[in-house]
């Protein structure tokens, strides 16, 4: 009989968000938080009662909202754009092309509520489509954090890096995976545990179940490789290449549809680099039934278990 | 700059204009000759700018929201110094800076990278409340066309423009009543702009477009009312200029034949 681990506590990353960029406001008047009317799902109450000025809410117009951030940052700002992610890059689309990715603007787009976050609302709400539509375009880093470690480092870097970035954070609760600290580096992945067998590759909420799985697997004798891939526009080449090259088979794990988003840009690099069999787990392409986001996760193939289900079928690939 | 002078600068452009875009077999010669009048007032008698110090961090800002008209913005640019002059010859041709919409990050003068209708103002707010924050008084300044306005945006950032009491912004409107495939009243007659935009809360003056001196006094710093952003609505004609072009929508962007050309370029000589 085994004795099951403690739940580990879990965390609304928005904190971890919230957090940081206020302590960078604290010290660069020029950040600027601008959004859609959400001050409350974005968590920006703090901000706005420290900085009533520097915070723009433009009220319910995306399109508007990502153009005052382009503009914002042409007259030297540093604007934070927070939207639910669905509006924010489905609404907004054309603006974040043109005013922000090739105009080459210093426009942090922040996605809040990515993926099925907002689970029960529906697929209206889900965001599933951002890596894919970002990621098509030219000037803008796409990064998912997996923990708060992580997002209070992208949030740091996004801040002092100059030109565009797309974060997409969420919130739903995740455990703890990198070390306080933590230092991001833009298209680097992050080894959360070695292995021979094969590749789990995922990010954002994913990678800690990426990490459970692989345990489970490890109890089944099979070594799998976890890479924290946050970064999915530019990907890690020469993880995606060591990853095949040493283990053989990849398997990856997203919030996403499975068409475009971190599987293709893997898959893009395997094809490119050295082919070996793959597994890209999301969502199937269909809009997605009613239920929560950890229910609609589980549902399509990534519990934990069905993660560990999809890495035994891909083994019996290799060659 | 005397509105007389200023003629003269715009007819120079329209000419230059004209000449780009008979050479290069495209552009949007309607649209252009009808924008060309509040280019030139922008440029040469309203906008604090420097061409050697493009990106300098008070200069005023002019969005051109109406970006097929490029051809008549580099015209513009290279006459204030922005660009050569002889480049203007390069218009689209491969890897040309000039391409059918204006890029910012290629073209010094340029501030977005317009084409798609309906961004231009929703930047120009941004770029106003960056003023407002700094407590810096350059203004800013975008150029749409009046079917443009037709584009929800626009009216998002109107909303915007007016809760924020953007009196450091001003929107100009080249309402020359044509869109590309048909007039705007038998489109989607967005028309009247006056009461519209007085109902949003912004300041509105309606002007003959073509006129220098009218341009020019719209334009200046004392006619701003505190607290309310400004719509100069400039009424105008697509093809002003050139009389087998003007108010005809056949002139979106067609291309003139050499005869035609000719014939342009007579007429606008025979107006200087």
């Amino acid at each position: 009989m085994t004795i099951s681990a403690p739940p580990a506590q879990l965390f609304d990353c928005r904190d971890a968000f919230v957090g940081t960029l206020e302590a960078l406001a604290q010290t660069n008047n020029d950040i600027i938080a601008v959004c859609n009317d959400s001050v409350g799902s974005s968590k920006l109450g703090g901000f706005r009662d420290k900085w009533p000025g520097r915070l723009i809410n433009v009220g319910i117009a995306e399109q508007n909202m990502v153009g005052v951030g382009a503009g914002l940052a042409n007259g030297g700002k540093i604007p934070f754009v927070c939207a639910a992610s669905c509006f924010l890059t489905g609404r907004a689309l054309e603006q974040i092309k043109a005013d922000v990715a090739y105009t080459n603007t210093n426009v942090k787009l922040c996605g809040i509520s990515s993926g099925m976050a907002y689970g029960e609302l529906g697929p209206t709400h889900h965001s599933i489509e951002d890596f894919a539509w970002i990621r098509a375009l030219p000037n803008v880093p796409v990064i998912a954090p997996a923990d708060r470690a992580e997002t209070i480092a992208a949030v740091t870097w996004s801040a002092h890096h100059e030109g565009p970035v797309f974060l997409r954070l969420s919130r739903v609760g995740v455990p703890d995976l990198l070390p306080e600290g933590h230092v991001f580096e833009l298209g680097k992945a992050n080894m959360l545990r070695d292995g021979t067998d094969l590749t789990i590759i995922a990010n954002g909420v994913l990678s800690h179940r990426a990490m459970a799985a692989a345990q489970m697997l490890a109890e089944r004798g099979i070594s799998a490789r976890v890479l924290n891939m946050a970064t999915v526009r530019p990907i890690d080449r020469d993880a995606v290449l060591a990853a095949a090259n040493e283990t053989g088979a990849i398997l990856t794990c997203e919030e996403h549809t499975v068409y475009g988003g971190l599987g293709s840009a893997v898959a893009e690099a395997v094809v490119e680099t050295r082919p070996v069999p793959m597994k890209l787990l999301g969502v199937p392409g269909i809009f997605a039934p009613t239920g929560s986001a950890n229910f609609l996760l589980d549902e399509f193939g990534m519990s934990p278990a069905g993660i560990a289900e999809s890495a035994r079928e891909l083994m019996k690939k290799k060659a | 700059m005397t509105p007389n002078e200023l003629r003269v600068i715009a007819n120079h452009i329209r000419r230059r204009d004209l000449q780009a875009v008979f050479e290069a077999g495209a552009g949007h010669i309607g649209g252009e000759m009808s924008v060309t009048d509040i280019l030139t007032a922008l440029y040469f008698r309203i906008l604090s700018i420097d061409p050697a110090n493009p990106d300098a961090p008070d200069r005023d800002r002019l969005i051109l929201s109406k970006g097929h008209t490029a051809c008549a913005l580099y015209v513009t640019l290279a006459e204030k110094g922005f660009i050569p002059k002889d480049e203007i010859s390069t218009f689209l041709k491969p890897h040309s800076r000039l391409n059918g919409h204006p890029n910012r990050t290629k073209v010094p003068g340029v501030e977005a990278n317009t084409g798609p209708l309906g961004h231009g103002l929703p930047i120009g707010v941004g770029m106003a409340m960056a003023a407002k924050l700094d407590k810096a008084d350059w203004r800013t300044f975008v150029v749409t066309g009046d079917g443009e306005m037709q584009e929800g945006s626009n009216w998002e950032a109107i909303m915007a423009a007016s809760q924020f009491r953007l009196d450091n912004l001003t929107l100009i409107i080249d309402h020359n009543r044509l869109q590309q495939g048909a007039r705007l009243s038998d489109t989607n007659d967005v028309a009247p702009f006056a009461p519209k935009l007085e109902a949003f809360g912004w300041a509105v003056e309606e002007i003959d477009g073509h006129d220098m001196a009218a341009i020019s006094a719209a334009l200046d710093r004392s006619a701003i009312t505190p607290g309310k952003p400004k719509c100069i609505v400039a009424h105008t004609f697509k093809g002003q200029g050139i009389s087998f072009m003007t108010d005809d929508v056949a002139w979106h962007h067609k291309v003139p034949s050499a005869d035609q050309y000719k014939q342009a370029m007579s007429e606008l000589e025979e107006a200087l």
